[in-house]
């Protein structure tokens, strides 16, 4: 029986705000437990929430990023629920208007382009914590959490299978970030997914009974925990048993998903607008200005890259993996002035592998595009071969300095001298005679082994291509 | 329109509310009371009018995106029940 497993993913991610959804209160992370906790997010009685300029334009510029609708006038709703991490006994969401409805995602993966289409994106505030440990049978609450500005990101079951949903999760990540809505640290669960995972039989129309897994907080657990369920439905499903609707929880350890909660007992969360909160209006200007000062979308761009620098998909999708990374390479280009393709493979090259090496991100690389442009240049007039201009980059790496400097201290000049490199294979030529003679019997490799000697012989200084020449000529 | 018995339950469940056994007929009868009013204003018809989710017909204002709270931790833990290192003591809450 051939199965296709479906996905919905459900992402919540944290506006990046200086302060709450509803109050002035900061939303740094890490601060003493309670400490940014004000009276409007502990719920003290007769206090107004006052909804957040900034979090309202981070929702249309996503919206507007996944050409989804923008809603003129939304509304929040109290979704009602009682859990002591909440303290109003409500979370204001929004229910049937959301601020952004429709949109889809493009996504890369295996060199296919896929296209996923969103359900809606709306704006919530985020709970508190719960701490189970250590207080003596109590239950410790730290609301500093508690108003921080969401924005619920869900996507229709368009995803087949795991590899689908993480390409569409990773793609989501590195939108929100791109346009800066969200930080998008996972760590810190700056950006949280939920995948609904169901099965079917291939070729069937109908969903399958879905389950909805939490705590999904990093790619690969999100890959495991949908392979993983998947498989428990697919085995249950041939057994003769039924899915059973219900929300489980992924367990890393034991790379196992298990049951949290049915739906039997499905909250109820009666849903209602809030009445401290008149409808949002959102202004066409507003819209227009936001647009207007949008950045070049990670889609647009790499097919600029690949139309701008001649680049294949593989390379412009590597430099457009961030804003950053994609802004590296221009500055890099545009400084150098040499071959884009170059630039693109000692950045995806060289300077990614170092980057990776210290787990740095590419804004904080030690190598900046004009320090490296300097380097392609010395490349690219034959001043430093490729591999002594790898020794050079990793001393930039590694003390900084000024590339013309670098490579006459650490004498890595190339050697083009016509003369010198004729010396060279001349002495090569007269210790080497097996080496000739087979060349002249006809064996290649023989010519290769002749070039290798040269520039063992100039310390990797001679310049490779002439010295071939020359070998060429003499041996002519 | 009125309400079952078990219509009651949900509600006080959903409501975290404990009533007892013999109040339950009162607090179906008052609800129920609630729902007829709700009935009244059903009868009015109300084809083609767009519903309203507030009284008032304007937006909101909305808040610049400052930090404007200080610290108070220390103010509303004064009355709360349990605290320990900063944080609100609850009883044990298991999902």
């Amino acid at each position: 029986m051939v199965w296709e497993v479906v996905v919905g993913i459900e992402t919540h991610a944290q506006l990046a705000t200086a302060s709450k959804m509803f109050s002035g209160a900061s939303t740094a992370f890490g601060a003493a437990p309670n400490t940014q906790a004000s009276a409007v997010d502990i719920a003290l009685p007769g206090v107004l929430p006052v909804a957040n300029l900034a979090a309202i334009e981070h929702a249309i510029r996503f919206g507007l990023a996944v050409r989804g609708t923008i809603n003129r006038r939304s509304i929040f709703a109290r979704k009602n629920y009682f859990y002591p991490d909440l303290p109003k006994g409500y979370q204001i969401s929004q229910y049937e208007s959301p601020i952004v409805q429709g949109g889809k995602l493009t996504f890369q993966l295996d060199g296919r382009e896929h296209i996923a289409r969103l359900t809606r994106a709306h704006l919530e505030e985020d709970a508190g914590k719960s701490l189970h440990e250590d207080f003596h049978g109590m239950t410790g609450i730290d609301l500093n959490r508690a108003g921080t500005p969401l924005l619920e990101i869900v996507s229709e079951p368009d995803l087949r299978g795991a590899k689908e949903a993480v390409g569409y999760a990773r793609a989501l990540h590195a939108l929100v970030m791109w346009i800066g809505v969200c930080d998008g640290n996972m760590q810190e669960g700056s950006f949280r997914c939920d995948a609904n995972v169901s099965v079917r039989r291939r070729g069937e129309s109908v969903l399958g009974t879905r389950c909805e897994i939490k705590n999904l907080n990093s790619f690969r657990f999100m890959e495991r925990a949908i392979e993983f369920e998947a498989k428990r439905q697919i085995e249950l499903t041939e057994d003769g048993g039924k899915v059973v609707q219900e929300t489980r929880l992924y367990d890393p350890d034991r790379d196992e998903t298990r049951s949290m909660r049915t739906k039997e007992d499905a909250q109820d969360y009666r849903y209602f607008p809030d009445p401290d909160l008149l409808p949002l209006v959102i202004s066409e200007q507003m819209i227009h200005d936001i647009e207007a000062a949008m950045p070049e979308l990670p889609d647009a761009r790499r097919e600029r890259f690949i139309r701008e620098y001649a680049l294949t998909p593989y390379d412009a999708g590597l430099l457009t993996v961030s804003r950053t990374a994609a802004d590296y390479y221009e500055a890099l280009v545009k400084a150098s002035g040499v071959e884009p393709k170059l630039c693109a493979n000692w950045q995806t090259g060289e300077l990614s592998a170092a980057l990776n090496r210290e787990e740095r991100d590419i804004a904080a690389s030690p190598v900046s595009p004009p320090m490296l442009a300097g380097l392609l240049k010395r490349v690219t007039d034959g001043t430093v071969s490729g591999k002594a201009a790898k020794q050079v980059f990793e001393v930039m790496w590694k003390l900084g300095g000024v590339v013309d400097e670098i490579i006459e201290r650490e004498g890595l000049r190339q050697v083009s001298d016509a003369g010198a490199i004729e010396k060279l294979v001349d002495a090569v030529l007269a210790a080497n005679e097996r080496l000739v003679g087979d060349y002249r019997a006809g064996k290649d490799k023989a010519f290769n082994a002749l070039v290798g000697q040269v520039m063992k012989a100039s310390k990797g200084k001679a310049n490779p291509v002439q010295a071939a020449e020359a070998l060429r000529r003499k041996l002519g | 329109m009125s309400l079952s018995h078990d219509q009651i339950r949900r509600i006080v469940k959903l409501a975290r509310i404990a009533i007892r056994p013999e109040e339950s007929e009162a607090v179906r009868a008052r609800l129920s009371c609630v729902l007829a009013l709700v009935d009244e204003l059903r009868a009015v018809d109300t084809t083609g009018v767009e519903p309203m989710s507030h009284a008032v017909d304007v937006g909101q204002r909305l808040r610049r995106d400052e930090v404007s709270e200080q610290d108070n931790h220390a103010v509303y833990q004064s009355v709360a029940p349990a605290v320990q290192e900063n944080l609100y003591l609850v009883p044990k809450v298991i999902e």
